[in-house]
């Protein structure tokens, strides 16, 4: 009879236990991933960082320096805005292939659309790295190193965003279609006032991953960019470290400014970021 | 594609005419002990890397899978790495690994253990690198899974549980295949973007200290632009392609095996 009611009374205790220690460790866990954003922070405001100081928890005389030195010393302005024009224009252009492209894919039944699908896929998988010269030596040919459009280039077709915006047109009921066909509307009528307004979700993250990968994208920019006034940001961090070898105030000061454009986006966009991510991984 | 098969049978400096040597680029790197030497770093990172993300990824899908409180603020934290770029990744844990006034080795010394050199030192160099990519990739990892297991019927858990299985059990006989789906697309994303490891490795250690950390892409990079050899770098391009789309090929092959597609 003691056994039973003793049995009876720890479960709860055991789960109630487990449960605490769960909430512990997620919390912590999470603590300690986030603190290296915290330390960047609390770094760029520490002036002198670096030379053999490790700056404290709680900044002593914080300040704003090293993002003064920052865009004083470097054309950093520049480098921002380099950065942004070249990520708004891959966005907006990878939102227009995307669509049409999955558009004609899902909604045009021409011969052989499975296979062209395939191939399309599979040619835009091929590691960027492989082509790397090859598209270098064309780059050169058409005298196009050293701008924007070069840099853009590669980017202008994302094989995850027509398969993205492919799956969401699928979804849209083809009722919808047919009777704006009676009603004597063209694909393009279709395209603009029925499908385009039902997939606003499946934009949102397109338009995120859109931005996200060319704001954060590293080796194509390093390899075109090749002016110090042409860099993006990624490129002029990596090079911040030749400069400002121990200077980590500047270093992380640097980071801080690259990180905060895509920090307000996702936490904008937080859900369609990890939707994008999730639907990715079902088939 | 062709263009880089057709460079890869030149010897070409990028700016001097090309000149025809045939497969004397493959015939370099397969005899040059370099070339061994980056796949095997490669190979290092990969096999370092996976474990560490799948490991935490499904620890942490399977926590935030039960009703926790402020479950999706804690999972936005966990995610937050992913959209960070790989520069900065680098470049925050390199300070915080910075062998002499690192946040990570004065903890440790506080602690009385004298930290490695991380970064500066060629024995912890791609451990470093391992660490750094692992942080950044974990979130990724923890959204497929936790995708993967909100597909999971409840019902079934309920049956194993009438059945008298334990939380072990339920993991190993109801959870893992289930989700084995979102585990082998983890496996393919994370072999195919380990073989392409870049990014890290050129901003924290650039290859080295002494090459120790060097990696496939950061030689095809160096070959191109710092020995003047694109016919070389083109061909280890190739020579990387399809190392990837074998081990892609094979895993595609093999899933049958293992991946239940219920």
């Amino acid at each position: 009879m003691a056994d039973t009611l003793t049995t009876k009374r720890a479960m709860p205790r055991r789960a109630l236990i487990g449960w605490i220690a769960l909430h512990v460790i997620i919390v912590v866990g999470a603590a300690v991933m986030f603190f290296p954003f915290l330390w960047t922070l609390i770094t760029s405001i520490s002036p002198g960082a670096g030379l053999g100081v490790t700056p404290s928890l709680v900044p002593e005389n914080p300040s704003l320096e090293a993002y003064v030195r920052l865009f004083s010393e470097l054309p950093f302005l520049r480098i921002v805005g380099n950065s942004l024009l070249l990520a708004v224009i891959t966005t907006l252009v990878q939102l227009f292939t995307s669509t049409t492209a999955a558009y004609a894919f899902s909604r045009l039944p021409f011969r052989g659309r499975g296979v062209v699908f395939a191939v399309y896929l599979a040619t835009m998988m091929i590691p960027l790295q492989v082509l790397i010269v090859p598209l270098f030596v064309e780059l050169k040919t058409f005298g196009l190193l050293n701008t924007y459009l070069g840099a853009l280039l590669p980017t202008f077709a994302s094989a995850f965003g027509i398969f993205l915006i492919r799956q969401a047109i699928n979804q849209v009921p083809r009722e919808l279609d047919e009777a704006a066909t009676l009603d004597g509307a063209g694909h393009f009528r279709i395209f603009w006032t029925i499908v385009l307004p039902n997939i606003k979700p499946a934009l949102a993250t397109l338009t995120v991953f859109a931005f996200m990968g060319s704001w954060n994208s590293f080796l194509w920019p390093l390899v075109v960019l090749r002016k110090p006034e042409l860099q993006t940001l990624p490129i002029a961090l990596a090079g911040l470290q030749g400069q400002y070898t121990t200077e980590w105030d500047i270093i992380m000061a640097g980071s801080v400014v690259s990180i905060l454009p895509m920090l307000a986006i996702y936490i904008f966009a937080q859900k369609y970021v990890i939707q994008g991510v999730a639907a990715s991984g079902i088939k | 594609m062709v263009a880089a098969a057709w460079i890869s049978l030149q010897k070409w400096n990028l700016i001097s005419p090309m000149e025809f040597i045939g497969i004397g680029n493959y015939a370099n790197l397969l005899s040059d002990p370099e070339t061994s030497e980056v796949f095997l770093h490669t190979v290092y990172y990969i096999v370092g890397y996976l474990p560490l993300v799948y490991i935490g990824g499904l620890a942490l899908a399977l926590a935030l899978n039960t009703a926790l409180k402020g479950r999706s603020f804690l999972r936005g934290i966990y995610f937050l790495p992913v959209v960070t770029s790989w520069i900065v990744v680098a470049l925050v844990w390199r300070w915080l690994l910075n062998p002499s006034n690192g946040i990570v080795n004065t903890v440790l010394a506080f602690f009385g253990i004298a930290g490695p050199g991380w970064w500066s030192d060629p024995v912890w160099a791609m451990p470093s690198i391992i660490l750094a990519s692992a942080w950044k990739d974990l979130g990724f990892v923890m959204v497929i899974l936790l995708a993967g297991l909100q597909a999971i019927s409840p019902d079934l858990y309920d049956a194993a549980k009438v059945d008298g299985a334990g939380w072990w059990r339920r993991l190993t006989s109801v959870t893992l295949p289930l989700l084995s789906p979102s585990t082998f697309f983890v496996l393919i994303i994370s072999l195919i973007n380990g073989f392409q490891v870049f990014d890290q490795v050129y901003a924290m250690t650039g290859g080295g200290p002494n090459g120790a950390s060097e990696v496939v892409v950061q030689r095809i990079y160096d070959l191109t632009f710092r020995y003047g050899a694109a016919g070389e770098a083109s061909a280890l391009s190739w020579m990387l392609f399809i190392v990837i789309l074998a081990i892609t090929l094979i895993q595609v092959r093999g899933q049958r095996r293992w991946v239940n597609y219920g």
